[in-house]
């Protein structure tokens, strides 16, 4: 494990998909960034979900920020985030009063689907239950394999662990239960060779 | 768990490995190796064989092998989960899963190791006596407030090898559960959760080679009653058990201190016996992971196999050289072995030439 | 052939449960516990029909949590190939059978925050032993079992004595019927739904719960196939070199075995993929009564399941 291997082989890099409408009680969305993109397509392409929808929106960490739009969607909720950090406790909440019926759909940043995805399955969502669509960012969330430190919004590799300060290579081995990517040191074998930093996530 | 008296059987070695790495085997030990390599080459496959009752005296004598490292392996796995305790989880709809597994070692060791382990059972009211660990308990079973420990951990403190445990369902297996202190270099913090085929994800070339479609199909099909093995292997400097990923950054640079003068001592092949049983009230399956170290200088006393590894080493591929961890070192082990590699052709299979 | 080894056991108890389901107890023939088994399983039990042997797959319906026996119930096929008339006719208290070791083709999903469970008649048996599991482990669970009428409901009192409001029934004759939609509308999110039943009350429940929503992970079904009868067929078997005459009321998989061919089997009833074979040449139709292939494979006429589907033409042959 002391080179990156490449993209093709590695069966744990999540797939995601196109929201598309499925009939359901109620229709929990959540969002970040350009993913609200991926929002306006869904109710353009099924505009009767607007009555039963509850969106959660959370502005871009690069700025985006849609929810001027989204809220002329006329969803029955509309709810606007500063981080998922804040939102978490509502999505929480929502997902335990809700009943068997209800769909769930996250649009945008593979850090946020994940991470809706790891508390919809906390909730007893089996994880194929959850629609996604992946815009904006590629920047990853990276756990560092070492102090179990989470890296937001890691764009370059290597990069250096916000925690403990090891130089991290980022493996294509992602955990669904921590919504992140494995960051492994770089230079355990030859401590200070550390090839410059390169931006692969953008 | 009193280990001071742990020693009294002169059987059990007194070892370490980690620090100064006492670990050795003994002669016989050395005769008994696991050494895994069939043929004079090596590729991955599937290559499970019913794990039946095998030669007496083998690794394979009995469905889990106690052998003289016991004491000291479960004092490692002591000393290496006080450090980290995220090393042994469960999530929790796989307690009956440990419960299960409880049974299964409970029963093998009482029955294959009458001189060391007793299990009395009254309905759920169960007596367990560990000789060589000096524990004597009385617990319910199913019963979580009467074990010091959860299930799986009561019962994998007490057995050498990593074990997981894998849910089925959705025509899939879930690696929910687990004991990982003598792992090669994966993190069971990080895997836990996931299906089959993720965790599985960092292994090269075998994906490709549809080796884990076709172990997942015979997995999801395993049967109660008929459990399977198979071989794994990899490189060790030091016979250091614990080659966690969490701890890279401090065993990693070991692998530069190696040289044509230590490498006899301080190389180790390290083999892992893969055992796979299919658990009665959880549907789970047990995945036990037994690890073998021997260093090269032991290992090169049997001449067959010394000839076979300079084969299987010097024709693999370099992905495999690399994700196992020893690229770096190969041209080493190459010129080391080649001493003992007079090109004589080899017996089949993997036992010791008597 | 199924890898692990049977289970030698003595049959201890023959109750008829009512006009058309008796219940059997197998202890083991040492006097030795059985395996434990997860609720939801079942075991295959071989029968000496006059020289001819049937295997058929019943749900084990006793506790789990108890070894000292294992208990199936039957239900009577008057039309049928003739095994469960033969666990009617002829199995008697004291009589050896070979039985096979527990497989779980339909287990529960310990995650669940509720099991809801849906059986229909002779359906009921894997949920009881999966109640007893579930009761034990603290789980959260309730069933709804619907019968023809108050006599063919078997087990409804003594369920309904041991789990109380958990249980629910429903007759046909007395005009009941679930209340499917209000009942699947609501269930709390972490909902896990089981059904086991004629195969028209499976499609009904499950095309119902993914009209409301569902996801496919939260839905488990089981429906054991019993072998249908047909018109008699030959078939090659590529790889023994053999040729074998599938009888009118004969599996194919039966014909193998009795030809002295050691297939591949787990659940007998099309289920579980083990006996999968794939076809090398068919001159004819393909009569798949399987729910394992996919249509895929089914129209590219490539694989065929032994265990239940059979074939109509003038010439078969299969890699086995």
């Amino acid at each position: 494990m002391t080179q990156t291997q490449s993209d093709e082989i590695m069966k744990s890099r999540p797939r995601y998909g196109v929201l598309s409408y499925r009939p359901g009680s109620t229709h929990f969305i959540v969002a970040d960034g350009e993913g609200g993109e991926a929002v306006q397509s869904l109710f353009a392409q099924a505009p009767e979900i607007a009555t039963t929808a509850h969106i959660v929106y959370i502005p871009g960490a690069n700025g985006t920020d849609l929810s001027a739009a989204l809220e002329t969607l006329g969803a029955a909720v509309f709810r606007k985030a500063p981080s998922y950090g804040a939102a978490r406790q509502r999505i929480q909440k929502v997902l335990g009063d809700a009943h068997m019926g209800l769909q769930l759909y996250a649009a945008g940043t593979e850090g946020l689907i994940g991470q809706v995805q790891r508390d919809a399955v906390e909730a007893g969502l089996p994880h194929d239950a959850l629609q996604t669509e992946q815009r904006g960012s590629l920047a990853r969330r990276v756990q560092c394999v070492h102090c179990k430190g989470i890296t937001e919004n890691v764009t370059t590799d290597p990069f250096v662990c916000s925690h403990c300060g090891l130089n991290l290579f980022v493996r294509d081995h992602y955990s669904r239960r921590l919504a992140a990517f494995q960051g492994v040191c770089i230079d355990a074998e030859d401590p200070g060779e550390v090839p410059p930093a390169v931006e692969r996530f953008k | 768990m009193s280990l001071d008296d742990a020693f009294k059987d002169p059987f059990f070695r007194d070892e370490s490995f980690f620090g100064k790495y006492t670990y050795k085997n003994s002669p016989a030990a050395i005769k008994r190796f696991p050494f895994p390599f069939p043929e004079d080459d090596y590729m991955y496959s599937v290559n499970m064989e019913p794990h039946v009752s095998g030669r007496p005296g083998s690794v394979f004598e009995h469905a889990f092998d106690v052998d003289e490292h016991y004491v000291s392996e479960m004092r490692d796995r002591a000393r290496v989960l006080a450090d980290d305790p995220l090393r042994c989880q469960s999530l929790p709809h796989m307690t009956l899963a440990g419960w299960d597994l409880l049974e299964l070692i409970m029963e093998s060791f009482a029955r294959d190791y009458p001189q060391w382990f007793e299990l009395h059972k009254d309905g759920n009211k169960w007596h367990w006596i560990n000789r060589p660990l000096g524990i004597d308990d009385k617990f319910t079973f199913l019963d979580e407030s009467t074990l010091p420990y959860g299930p799986m951990e009561y019962i994998t403190r007490q057995a050498q090898g990593d074990f997981t445990l894998q849910d089925q369902r959705e025509d899939n297996l879930w690696i929910e559960a687990g004991m990982v202190t003598s792992q090669a270099d994966w993190s069971l913090d990080f895997d836990i959760g996931m299906s089959f085929h993720e965790w599985h994800a960092p292994v090269p070339l075998a994906g490709k080679m549809g080796v884990f479609d076709r172990a997942l199909k015979f997995l999801l099909q395993l049967q109660h009653g008929a459990p399977v093995r198979r071989f794994n292997w990899t490189m060790t400097v030091d016979p250091l058990l614990d080659t966690s990923p969490e701890n890279y950054h401090k065993w990693g640079p070991s692998k530069t201190t190696l040289s044509a003068e230590n490498i006899g001592q301080r190389q180790h092949l390290r083999v892992e016996l893969q055992t796979l049983f299919r658990l009665p009230r959880s549907n789970a399956i047990a995945f036990p992971i037994r690890c073998y170290l021997i260093s090269f200088e032991d290992l090169v006393s049997q001449p067959k196999w010394a000839r076979r590894l300079h084969r299987v080493i010097k024709n693999l591929p370099d992905e495999l050289a690399t994700y196992k961890g020893f690229i770096r070192n190969r041209p080493l082990m190459i010129e080391y072995l080649s001493q003992f590699d007079d090109g004589a052709p080899t017996s089949p299979g993997w036992w010791a030439d008597e | 052939m199924s890898g692990a080894s049977k289970i030698p056991a003595i049959v201890t108890e023959v109750v008829e449960v009512n006009s058309l389901i008796k219940r059997f107890r197998f202890v083991r023939e040492d006097g030795g516990p059985m395996p434990g088994f997860s609720g939801g399983s079942h075991t295959v039990v071989e029968m000496e029909d006059d020289g001819r042997r049937r295997l058929n797959a019943y749900s084990l319906m006793s506790d789990p949590a108890d070894r000292s026996g294992y208990e199936i119930s039957v239900r009577r096929d008057d039309g049928g190939r003739g095994g469960s008339m033969f666990m009617h006719a002829r199995v008697k208290p004291g009589m050896r059978m070979q039985i096979s070791q527990p497989v779980n083709l339909f287990g529960l999903d310990l995650r669940a925050k509720k099991h809801l469970m849906i059986a229909g008649g002779i359906g009921i048996t894997p949920f009881i032993a999966q109640m007893a599991q579930l009761d034990g482990l603290g789980g959260r669970f309730e069933l709804h079992y619907a019968a023809r009428d108050r006599e063919l409901g078997a087990y409804m009192n003594e369920l309904s004595a041991r789990y109380g409001e958990r249980v629910h029934r429903y007759y046909d004759t007395e005009g009941q019927a679930i209340d499917l939609p209000t009942l699947l509308k609501g269930q709390p999110l972490g909902t896990h739904l089981y059904v086991c039943g004629p195969k028209g009350m499976i499609n009904w429940v499950l095309s119902t719960a993914q009209k409301q929503g569902w996801p496919k992970g939260a839905l488990h079904s089981e429906e054991f196939l019993a072998p249908p009868v047909g018109e008699a067929f030959q078939v090659d078997l590529a790889l023994s070199g053999v040729t074998v005459n599938v009888g009118a009321t004969q599996s194919m998989l039966e014909a193998i075995e009795a030809a002295g061919i050691d297939a591949p089997y787990l659940c007998r009833g099309g289920a579980c993929g083990q006996c999968e074979c794939k076809v090398r040449e068919a001159e004819g139709e393909l009569l798949h009564y399987d729910h394992w292939l996919s249509d895929e494979q089914k129209e590219a006429r490539s694989h065929i399941m032994p265990c239940v589907s059979r074939f109509k033409g003038s010439r078969l042959v299969i890699e086995l």
